[in-house]
């Protein structure tokens, strides 16, 4: 669709605005739902934590409160912004900025469905994903130092140790799905887990699956890894000095990275877009006519929910107890595997290495 | 100028500029900050030479672990400037004629006179050629000795500053975390149910009243 656009856009443009004007359509158009999905992603945590606790949630705004999330940006906007009078305030000021600009240029590379619906079908995708996601980190930092505020700082220390010790199992999984796939492009490491429920990479790669999501709960900051906010001890972390509409772009990239995180689980572990019924004899044909990414949304939905339902379910880990459990747990785990999934692929074992 | 030129000579611009900056701005953390943009600016333009894998990583390792690292430490020390500017004026000109001659040395080695257009014809890329197949297939075949040469050299250095930081301190003095006994504790480890009779015998009441 956009290729016919770009060829129209071309017939009477120069080539490279037509190609300038066709990106900023392709990515407005992620974006844009992804923004969205990220506004009522909040709404959807409120109603399912309110639940788990035997509550209502909010259920003012609108029919069973479907417009909250509305009336909350439109409360943030109207916030008033103060810059601390001791603060850095470029830098200040560009750190909410660096925070969400990786978690939305993360989603250049993730397809949502075959035949390449996906902005740039990279080679390199499952590195530029893990290479954009280590970029957020920056927005958390300097916003930490900038603040000049105590709680501020300690909030960031404590996220980009926590995000650099679980970087590395995260690439190391990353590493494991590599090797199964033989490639790094997404599509071709979805297209590679075609033939059902058990080709799919969760099952040579289940404590892969485990230290990935697991890790990437941590990257996001969610519960139980939520130690760089640690209302209880730091106030809020490394944004208790931002307000209004800059203190929303962190809660924005976060959720974002959320979702992310959600997508690359499904398309690494699940098998992205491809139906589970797939190979099975009646079924098969019955769901024949959904689209794939209706599968893709769907898995992902699940994980979160997974990821809101740690929330509720799970205490803050304490500092140390994260340390451990990603150096002495995860990070081992994963290097173990790393020689599994290469003695699998040397023996050609099951549907996965053929 | 073709759109990819024009693209180098920004990222090349910002390159230079912000490496300007690293070793001019006053402030240590500052200088960090740039150093990033240095990175960032020097991954566009390996992308741009199609070496998407070199890029990504330089991105990876140097910006998302590196240099977080790097401002980890620089942001927790109170770096006075002013004693490591001591003695700028009085040797100005010993460091202008160092940098000269190593620039010097530099321009020998790599100038255009060995590295030019002209010496090193830039290979024709088959645009579906996976850059990191293409690394990856010489260093662990051709190179493979030298690869795990570098390996076992990081290898010392992580047991040497291991080893440097070291402190040994007695167990009695220091309380240690033990996971597996925390996780083998039973309810019967912590605490005792003890039977009591709900009303006080008559003899304890009558001894309690002699007191």
């Amino acid at each position: 669709m956009f290729d016919m656009l770009q060829t129209w856009l071309s017939s009477f443009l120069y080539d490279w605005l037509a190609i300038l004007i066709t990106l900023l359509i392709q990515a407005v158009a992620v974006i844009l739902p992804v923004l969205l999905a990220v506004a009522w992603l909040t709404f959807f945590e409120r109603k399912v934590i309110g639940y788990m606790q035997i509550r209502m949630g909010p259920n003012r705004v609108g029919p069973q409160g479907w417009l909250q999330p509305i009336a909350d940006a439109l409360k943030l906007m109207n916030k008033e912004i103060i810059f601390p009078s001791q603060s850095n305030l470029y830098l200040f000021v560009i750190a909410p900025v660096l925070a969400l600009a990786p978690a939305i240029a993360g989603w250049a590379v993730i397809p949502f469905d075959a035949n390449g619906v996906v902005v740039a079908d990279i080679n390199a995708g499952l590195l530029y994903v893990l290479a954009v996601s280590s970029v957020v980190v920056y927005g958390v930092i300097i916003s930490g130092w900038a603040s000049n505020s105590k709680y501020a700082f300690l909030g960031a220390m404590r996220a980009s140790a926590q995000k650099i010790s679980y970087e590395i199992a995260m690439g190391f999984a990353l590493v494991t799905v590599l090797m199964v796939a033989g490639s790094m492009n997404l599509t071709a490491i979805v297209e590679g887990q075609q033939g059902g429920i058990l080709n799919w990479y969760w099952i040579p790669l289940l404590p892969m699956f485990f230290v990935y999501f697991l890790s990437g709960v941590a990257e996001t900051n969610r519960a139980p890894f939520d130690v760089a906010e640690g209302e209880s001890e730091i106030v809020a972390g490394f944004h208790v000095e931002y307000s209004g509409m800059a203190f929303a772009i962190f809660f924005l990239a976060e959720y974002a990275m959320m979702i992310l995180i959600s997508f690359m689980t499904a398309i690494m572990f699940l098998g992205g877009w491809l139906s589970p019924f797939e190979g099975v004899p009646l079924l098969a044909d019955l769901f024949a006519w959904v689209p794939g990414f209706i599968w893709l949304f769907m898995k992902v939905a699940i994980f979160l929910f997974i990821f809101l339902w740690f929330r509720a379910t799970f205490p803050r880990y304490r500092y140390d107890q994260i340390m451990r459990l990603g150096w002495k747990v995860f990070i081992p785990v994963t290097i173990v595997w790393v020689f599994v999934v290469g003695a699998l692929a040397y023996f050609k074992m099951g549907p996965w290495f053929n | 100028m073709t759109f990819e030129q024009f693209i180098f000579y920004i990222l090349a611009t910002m390159a230079a500029l912000s490496g300007l900056m690293v070793i001019s701005v006053k402030n240590p953390v500052k200088a960090a900050l740039w150093l990033v943009l240095t990175f960032v600016s020097t991954a566009g333009i390996w992308l741009i030479a199609q070496a998407e894998f070199l890029g990504l990583v330089l991105i990876l390792v140097y910006v998302g672990a590196v240099m977080v690292l790097f401002l980890f430490v620089v942001m927790m020390l109170d770096i006075n400037v002013a004693t490591i500017k001591e003695g700028f004026t009085r040797y100005y000109p010993l460091g202008v004629l160092t940098a000269l001659a190593i620039f010097a040395l530099i321009y020998l080695v790599v100038g255009p006179n060995r590295f030019g257009l002209e010496q090193v014809v830039p290979p024709v890329m088959d645009g579906n050629v996976s850059n990191t197949l293409s690394i990856a297939v010489p260093l662990y075949t051709t190179h493979v000795y030298a690869f795990i040469l570098a390996a076992v050299l990081l290898l010392v250095g992580i047991v040497a500053a291991i080893t440097l930081t070291l402190r040994r301190r007695s167990p009695e003095t220091v309380l240690y975390q033990n996971i597996d006994k925390q996780v083998k504790v039973r309810a019967a480890d912590r605490f005792r149910m003890v039977k009591m009779d709900a009303v006080k015998k008559e003899a304890d009441i009558n001894e309690e009243e002699k007191d």
